[in-house]
């Protein structure tokens, strides 16, 4: 799997995610995404996301780039 | 060690409550309402002589050996088909009725055949006890009846033969077939001296559509149903009760042996999941466990193109833990990792995971449960706020409308839909959603009300449709959801749902599934009384899997379908261990008891106790470790029982992973397809060689126990500690209860779990704690773990497989009754006789346009790869849908399944993958060249033990 093909599949899979939580009601859209990749994702997936965004994140929704900013700010730590 | 005997109370125990007071043999008894004179003297301990008779079946009155007299009443009836009266007065031994029943036993023997000391059934035949207790000394009619001698004995069947000399024509093996198994299978043919037991259309029992669960074998009273092994070895000497090996009913089987000889594994009628009945993977097909193909010595090679060498334990061992260690050093900590097996013990389980997060230092452990379940422990867990079915399999008792979903009971989970179409016979209603006509949906006695055979990957949607039937036409039981659940979520919900783009008409246009039928769905669903869910793996494996888990959760709680029996949300797991694997902490993110990995003080109980400190980050799941590997990042594994090579998506990707590993280490019975790419095979060992536990798909914990020793020389938890003390972790378990009681110990749901507890109970379904000492057969009730039910807003996100003019089918995937997972075990034993390959089941229609016929090689393509095995022409699957199984490695169905998976769980989408479908001349170019490489791969060069 080359570089681009791992990236391509991480921003896919965050895509997933945030399109579930984009459908949820409340003002939790962000953070629920946030906090899913936080919980279920080992640190080398949420580094790569977090370094993707930070380059621009080509084919990140909005609402994930968010997220995944958010998650950089709190250096990753889940919440339970 | 003696044979475990069950007491046979002649017919079944009543439900009654009520108390009825009679007197028997001048003794007072008092017994419930219903009861039957035969059972209510049978529990004071006087066996009434019988032979049509049962407690696992209604009763017959045909062979008049059980008559008694009443006082006050005519004639001598029978003690099996009259119940109890108050005041009644009972005898049941007189000079008329002794003379009666000499009568009748005379007429039985006047055309038996009278070789009892070459009888398979010899010592435990209950025409020739019945015989004795009678006082049967003569036959004045002589022995020259028609005793069918010259009948031929029926052998088709690969484990049991019906010999009809020996048959008394009690009807029991018909009655089974009908009230047990539901199939209804057998009848008696012919009239007088000619009857006999005819299945089918009078055809062999192989040919017929006997389902070979072996309720008739169990229930014949003689040797004319006799297991095929009985007949070989002899009677048993010795028993234990344990757990079937094969899915997530969690069968109780008495394993009865002869010396280490396992003779025949006969249901248990104490067992709490299954109460007495098999099927045929479990009541038969054990012989893997002695198969000449099993691997019983250890053996490494230096790369995956190398034969394999045999060497001792220690050297395997050794060579393992060097390489993870290796690895570790030139890599990091978090390069290797592991996969526990949902068909070992949860001890077993518990082990591996702790042998990660302790031993390699990482959560980087995952189970077979992320390719089935793992969308149910993450929107139960949402929803109710606990990762499990809510109910125990009694409850379908209570229930009045059944609604299947994605599930395919009678062929997944046999034993379980026999208890089902047992309910729905009574007059329960029956909702199928299911792209297939599975055999539910029409069956003998069983018609589904509905059947909505939708489009495969619009569950959601056709669930949310339900759902604004539900909440638009005032369906909604506020006063469950207003004291349960969160009433802002609920609105929130309750207008998502009722917005026009779910209603039926809407969702019809894509789903296939006409609308009225949707309101009809719906409107039982909500107002047929108590109704309870079941769902299978068409629920979970699909890119929105999780969302469908609480898409059917939000239908319980706005019906309020919780919490008490006969309603419920149920998944039916599929493997055996899959419920415990996922309790004992398989999942890369959380402990055992569901607790995640930065949950400071569940982690700190495991640091205290282990001596280590623990990873407070997820780890990789499965796919995830493969995309590592492929990377570059993760390099070692190590695999007790799981064979992903066979049973996960996308084939070409799992074995690219595989191969660009440094050390696969791999725990299994058999060289499986995932040790083609091995470095270290450890030899595994059956559930019949250790001790141990099973949780089934009701959380119910029950005893494996050991009734043999292990050939490879070790149980696999043994092999789990070898490995983690050759890596410095040390384990010091002398036996697998020491392992319980350290779960236990740490996990707050089985808290008051034991061996010893489960020896006195049987079974108990966690929670087990101090709040339930006696385990949690209904969850629920009164309220949820996580406080309120969360009713979650599901939108329907079409899955990005999609079909188009190169690929206009829509392949989906599921099991067979005879055949179990990936078939490394039942592909090893006479099931095969049942389906020796997987094949494609293609609508007729969808044939016809590609010029297939019956039988016919054909070519499956799909954007992931292709594949070819026969096609079976069926109208099963509607058309544009076409249907196959994965149990057969040479054909390797999951070559064409994408990586397209579920968005929380990353479970994969087996169940849709677009295809194309062709005529082909044989087996594929790729599939040579894998039986090649397998061949290849399998190569042992085998070294003389030392002098």
């Amino acid at each position: 799997m080359t570089p681009d093909k791992q990236i391509s599949k991480l921003v896919y899979m965050a895509n997933q995610i945030g399109h579930f939580f984009a459908s949820q009601t409340g003002d939790a859209k962000v953070d629920g995404v946030a906090d899913h990749i936080a919980k279920f994702w080992d640190p080398r997936m949420r580094e790569k996301i977090i370094s993707h965004v930070r380059q621009g994140g080509e084919g990140v929704d909005a609402l994930v780039k968010e997220a995944v900013m958010k998650l950089d700010d709190k250096t990753a730590t889940p919440a339970i | 060690m003696a044979l475990v005997t069950e007491t046979d109370y002649g017919t079944p125990a009543p439900k009654s409550e009520r108390k009825v007071a009679l007197t028997i043999d001048g003794v007072g008894i008092e017994v419930a309402e219903g009861t039957s004179i035969m059972r209510a003297a049978m529990d004071m301990g006087t066996k009434i002589p019988k032979l049509c008779a049962t407690d696992t079946l209604e009763p017959f009155g045909s062979c008049r050996l059980c008559l008694v007299e009443i006082q006050g009443r005519n004639g001598t009836p029978a003690s099996c088909t009259t119940p109890v009266a108050e005041g009644m007065v009972v005898r049941t031994q007189t000079e008329r009725l002794k003379a009666l029943r000499k009568g009748v036993m005379e007429l039985y023997i006047s055309d038996h055949p009278l070789d009892c000391l070459t009888c398979a059934a010899n010592g435990d035949c209950e025409l020739q006890t019945e015989a004795g207790a009678v006082g049967l000394r003569d036959v004045r009619y002589g022995y020259a009846g028609s005793n069918h001698f010259d009948g031929k004995k029926d052998e088709s069947n690969p484990y049991f033969t019906y010999d009809p000399a020996k048959c008394i024509v009690c009807n029991r093996c018909v009655r089974a077939c009908e009230e047990v198994q539901g199939t209804f299978a057998l009848t008696i043919d012919g009239r007088g001296f000619d009857s006999r037991v005819a299945p089918g259309q009078n055809e062999p029992f192989f040919e017929s559509e006997c389902v070979s669960c072996g309720a008739c074998v169990q229930a014949c009273p003689t040797a004319t149903l006799s297991e095929k092994s009985l007949i070989a070895i002899g009677q048993p000497e010795h028993s234990a009760v344990t757990t079937c090996a094969y899915c997530g009913v969690g069968c109780t089987f008495k394993a009865e042996m002869r010396g280490e000889e396992l003779v025949r594994m006969v249901p248990h009628k104490d067992g709490k999941a299954n109460h007495g009945h098999s099927c045929v993977k479990g009541r038969f097909a054990w012989g893997y466990a002695t198969h000449k193909d099993r691997i019983l010595n250890p053996m490494i090679r230096a790369k995956v193109s190398d034969p394999w060498r045999e060497v001792s334990w220690e050297e395997a061992i050794h060579h393992a833990a060097s390489e993870f260690r290796r690895i570790q050093s030139a890599h990091g900590p978090r390069s290797i990792g592991g996969i526990t097996s949902s068909r070992c013990t949860n001890e077993e389980t518990y082990l591996v995971q702790k042998l990660i997060r302790g031993g390699f230092g990482n959560n980087n452990v995952d189970t077979c449960a992320r390719v089935c379940h793992s969308p149910t422990g993450y929107g139960l867990k949402t929803a109710f706020g606990t990762s499990a079915g809510t109910q125990d399999f009694d409850s379908v008792d209570h229930s009045d409308v059944i609604l299947v979903v994605g599930a395919n009971p009678t062929d997944g989970h046999p034993v379980f839909g026999s208890r089902m179409k047992r309910r729905l016979r009574e007059g329960a209603k029956l909702i199928v959603i299911d792209p297939r006509r599975i055999d539910l949906v029409r069956t003998p006695h069983v018609q589904a009300d509905y059947h909505l055979a939708l489009q495969p990957g619009t569950n959601v949607a056709i669930l949310s449709a339900i759902a604004h039937v539900i909440v638009t036409e005032g369906l909604v039981n506020e006063a469950f959801v207003r004291e349960r659940c969160d009433w802002s979520e609920f609105e929130d919900w309750a207008a998502f749902v009722a917005e026009a783009r779910n209603s039926p008409e809407e969702v019809a246009k894509f789903s296939g599934v006409p609308a009225d039928l949707i309101r009809s769905a719906a409107r039982l669903y909500a107002t047929g009384g108590d109704a309870a869910i079941y769902y299978g793996l068409g629920v979970t494996e699909h890119s929105q899997g999780s969302t469908t888990v609480l898409a059917i959760a939000n239908l319980a709680l706005a019906t309020g379908n919780l919490g008490r029996p006969g309603v419920g949300v149920n998944p039916l797991r599929g493997q055996n261990n899959v419920q415990g694997a996922c309790d004992m902490g398989s999942f890369p993110h959380e402990f055992a008891g569901y607790r995640h990995v930065s949950d400071d003080s569940a982690r700190h109980i495991y640091e205290s106790l282990w001596g280590v400190d623990l990873d407070n980050e997820p780890g990789l799941r499965i796919p995830n470790m493969l995309d590592a590997a492929v990377e570059g990042t993760f390099r070692g594994i190590y695999i007790q029982g799981e064979d992903i090579l066979q049973s996960d998506p996308d084939t070409h990707h799992v074995a690219a992973g595989l191969a660009a590993m440094e050390c696969v280490v791999v725990q299994d019975l058999f060289l499986n397809e995932t040790a083609n790419y091995a470095h270290v095979f450890l030899p595994g060992s059956t559930f019949l060689e250790k001790d141990g536990t099973f949780t089934n798909a009701e959380r119910r914990i029950q005893r494996v126990r050991k009734v043999m020793s292990p050939k490879n020389g070790y149980g696999d938890w043994e092999i789990t500690m070898l490995l983690a003390n050759a890596m410095g972790f040390p384990m010091t378990y002398r036996h697998p209860s020491e392992i319980m009681d350290e779960i236990a110990a740490t996990t707050p749901s089985f808290a008051g779990v034991s061996f010893a507890k489960l020896d006195e109970a049987g079974s108990v379904q966690w929670p087990c704690n101090e709040a339930a000492p006696e385990g949690t057969p209904v969850m629920h009730i009164g309220g949820f773990a996580s406080g309120k039910g969360k009713f979650v807003v599901t939108e329907y996100i079409p899955t990005d497989e999609r079909t188009g003019p190169r690929f206009p089918l829509l392949l989906t995937t599921g099991r067979i009754l005879s055949h179990y997972n990936v078939g490394a075990q039942t592909r090893r034993t006479e099931n095969v006789a049942w389906h020796p390959e997987d094949l494609l089941e293609i609508h007729p229609h969808d044939a016809e346009l590609r010029g297939v016929k019956e039988g016919d090689w054909v070519k499956v393509l799909s954007r992931a790869g292709e594949t070819t095995l026969r096609a079976l022409i069926t109208d099963r699957v509607a058309p544009g849908v076409v249907y196959t199984t994965f149990h057969h490695p040479t054909t390797q169905a999951n070559v064409v399944t994408t990586d397209f998976s579920d968005w929380a769980t990353n479970c994969p989408e087996f169940k849709v993958t677009a295809v194309q479908i062709s005529p082909s001349n044989g087996p594929s170019d790729w599939q040579e060249s894998y039986r090649e490489q397998a061949e290849q791969s399998r190569r042992i060069i085998s070294v003389e033990a030392a002098e």
